[in-house]
């Protein structure tokens, strides 16, 4: 059995089939960061990040199917489920190795599978652009936390920049620790330490919201539910629309 | 600075504003400019929905919730005895940019009640649009309502400000809307949709010569239809939708069930709870107008003028047309793989691709997302199929298609045309 570990980035996984194709021996399972556990009997074969090889695999993959598909293979790898390295690796393997474009040929289970998950990260990055939402600090800047199920805040980065171009903002990301920063010309990756937010609802200390913040969660909230209409309550569909892992970031659904 | 009172304004505006459906936020594309706050997503974005299943998009809201009409269908018609206000318009535009900036909204939908006349309250809400565009240099989403028997000046010169246009038809033959509206006539409705399609296409040509000649109402114009308030059949219903996509170029048609708002009207029927199933299997009959290829009458004529309230309209209408079937997935033209129930329109397109590559049978079908409970009596493919709708008869393919069929009480599969993925279609 093939056991490789990777340090856990997309440049990292290229460079993982890079090598496999170089050993002529394909990964069986795929440990992320320093794993070393891969059972008593086995060595793993640990991959050092190289950005020429990843570059070589990442050309394969464009002039066998599309640079699209390429883009479509790194969405696929934020999901970064324990599995999704291997099916990763699996798919590339699958497209390089063919002399026809795979990347529609759905009733293969590999390509139907990344297809499938690649809709769902795409699904989840739509909707942080949805359910995403600001609160204005003391010093005019806005602040929003959010916890999505895959690491999907890159791909929205460029829709809030066009869209709030001319607000200081910050996105950041409660379960994965970073998020970014807009300031009016740039955005930059940031890590806070002592980022003081309730990590319940997300909502910064009361001390750094802006005068007329809570004014406004508050008309927010009464127009959610005055555009309600009680004759046609129907609580599974809205369920099923706004999941209830979304409800305690929105002001509207919190108790203020 | 906005008032404490406002929190009441917006109880009663929005309160007043919710019987109408629209909610699209597509249509149009376009970046932020000028560093300007604001911009607009080609499909748009759904920010949150409420407890009856139905998306939040924009801040729809009205101006004002008085008027000098008197429809019987309407919660704001004169006669009611109900808390009335207004807001200014720079009140709207602060709340709009307010709201935007915390990512609440996609944008704003401004209708009214008609103030003094046609043409005042026009203006007003013409002015808001204004107001958000120059001086907030917001480039989100506008949609105005268009006031029947505004002049055809101010209704050109909304359509300069706003993304989408409407004006609401609400009931769908003239007979029946004299009686509901006495003040209203079709000609007062149909009027200002003419202007506006007339400016569109205008404004088309226009940009094909010079590509900075302005825009008008860039995602087209909507109306809606009550359900259900009149005895008017689907066919009636859908012939005018469908006369309405083609002649008018109309981006949407919404159905609105009617929910007994003025319930001490005679002339209105008297329902326990509102007509949703059939608004549903409306919407589902628009969808295959609109997406699949259909013509109205094809799914409802003269001799059947009523949707099936039990079965989904593509499935009548393949009972209807047995001969037509089993369809060979991997040779059918796209076309009629778009009619076969229980394939949807992702799922041509996945055959379509997939069918390059392999032969498919009803294994991969599933897997691609197909409904084969449904599916599969209407089919051939790559190996010995189930029985097929030629085996049996339709009666039977009927009964089949019933028996798995869980009915749920009436508002159990409403709305689910609004989902996530196509937050907002056009």
């Amino acid at each position: 059995m093939n056991i490789f570990s990777f340090d856990n980035t997309f440049e990292g996984l290229l460079t993982l089939v890079y090598e496999s194709y170089e050993r002529k021996e394909f990964p069986d399972e795929i440990l992320c960061g320093e794993g070393g556990q891969g059972g008593l009997f086995e060595s793993t074969i640990t991959i050092t990040t190289d950005d020429q090889k990843a570059g070589r695999v990442w050309k394969g993959i464009v002039s066998h199917s599309s640079e699209v598909n390429a883009h479509r293979i790194y969405r696929v790898f934020l999901a970064g489920m324990p599995d999704t390295p291997l099916l990763l690796a699996k798919y590339i393997r699958l497209v390089i190795d063919s002399s026809k474009n795979e990347e529609t040929n759905f009733s293969e289970p590999v390509v139907l599978e990344i297809n499938k998950l690649h809709q769902k990260v795409c699904k989840e990055a739509h909707r942080v652009q949805m359910f995403v939402r600001f609160q204005k600090t003391v010093e005019g800047s806005y602040y929003a936390s959010f916890a999505p199920l895959y690491d999907v805040l890159p791909l929205c980065i460029p829709h809030f920049r066009d869209r709030y171009a001319d607000q200081p903002w910050i996105i950041y990301d409660l379960k994965r620790n970073y998020g970014f920063w807009y300031d009016l010309k740039d955005v930059s990756r940031v890590v806070f330490d002592d980022l003081k937010v309730n990590v319940q609802n997300g909502q910064l200390h009361s001390s750094l919201l802006s005068q007329d913040e809570k004014h406004f969660q508050q008309l927010w909230k009464q127009y959610y539910h005055s555009i309600c209409i009680q004759e046609r309550k129907n609580d599974k569909v809205h369920r099923q629309l706004l999941p209830q892992r979304f409800w305690k970031y929105l002001p509207e659904k919190g108790i203020l | 600075m906005i008032s404490e009172s406002s929190l009441e304004k917006l109880k009663i505006l929005a309160g007043a504003a919710k019987y109408d459906v629209s909610c699209a936020s597509s249509g149009t594309s376009r970046s932020n400019t000028n560093g300007g706050i604001g911009n607009a997503s080609g499909w748009g974005i759904c920010h949150s929905f409420t407890e009856d299943g139905r998306c939040v998009s924009l801040l729809k809201i009205m101006l004002s919730n008085f008027c000098i009409y008197d429809c019987a269908y309407c919660i704001n018609r004169k006669s009611n005895d109900i808390p009335r206000t207004s807001f200014t318009p720079e009140e709207i535009a602060n709340l709009t940019i307010e709201f935007y900036r915390r990512n609440y909204i996609e944008g704003l939908f401004l209708s009214s009640g008609v103030l003094r006349n046609p043409d005042y309250t026009m203006e007003r809400m013409v002015s808001v649009a204004k107001l958000l565009r120059i001086e907030h240099k917001y480039n989100g989403y506008i949609h105005l309502k268009a006031i029947p028997g505004a002049s055809p000046q101010l209704i050109a010169d909304a359509g300069r400000w706003a993304d989408r246009l409407s004006v609401n038809i609400e009931i769908p033959t003239e007979n029946n809307l004299k009686l509901l509206a006495p003040d209203k006539d079709f000609k007062s409705v149909l009027e200002p949709m003419k202007i506006i399609s007339t400016n569109i296409l205008e404004s088309k040509e226009e940009r094909k010569k010079y590509r900075t000649a302005p825009l008008f109402s860039p995602s087209g114009q909507s109306t809606q239809l009550i359900i259900g308030a009149t005895d008017d059949t689907d066919h009636t219903i859908l012939k005018l939708s469908s006369a309405l996509y083609l002649r008018r170029d109309l981006k949407r048609v919404y159905y609105s069930g009617y929910i007994p708002v003025n319930s001490y009207d005679n002339r209105l029927p008297a329902l326990n709870t509102p007509p949703l199933r059939r608004e549903h299997r409306l919407y589902q009959a628009d969808w295959l107008m609109r997406f699949y290829g259909f013509k109205s009458n094809e799914i409802v004529n003269a001799d059947h003028p009523n949707l099936d309230l039990e079965l989904d309209p593509k499935v009548t209408w393949a009972l209807r047309n047995p001969h037509l079937f089993p369809v060979d997935i991997n040779k059918a033209d796209p076309l009629m793989l778009l009619r076969i129930p229980g394939v949807g329109t992702h799922s041509v397109q996945l055959i379509l691709l997939a069918r390059k590559h392999n032969r498919l049978n009803s294994s991969h079908l599933q897997k691609m997302g197909v409904v084969m409970k449904r599916a599969k009596f209407f089919i051939t493919c790559n190996e010995l199929c189930s029985q097929n709708i030629q085996d049996l008869k339709p009666e039977i393919v009927r009964q089949l298609l019933l028996e798995k069929k869980t009915v749920g009480n009436d508002g159990a599969i409403q709305l689910k045309l609004f989902n996530p993925g196509m937050p907002a279609l056009k």
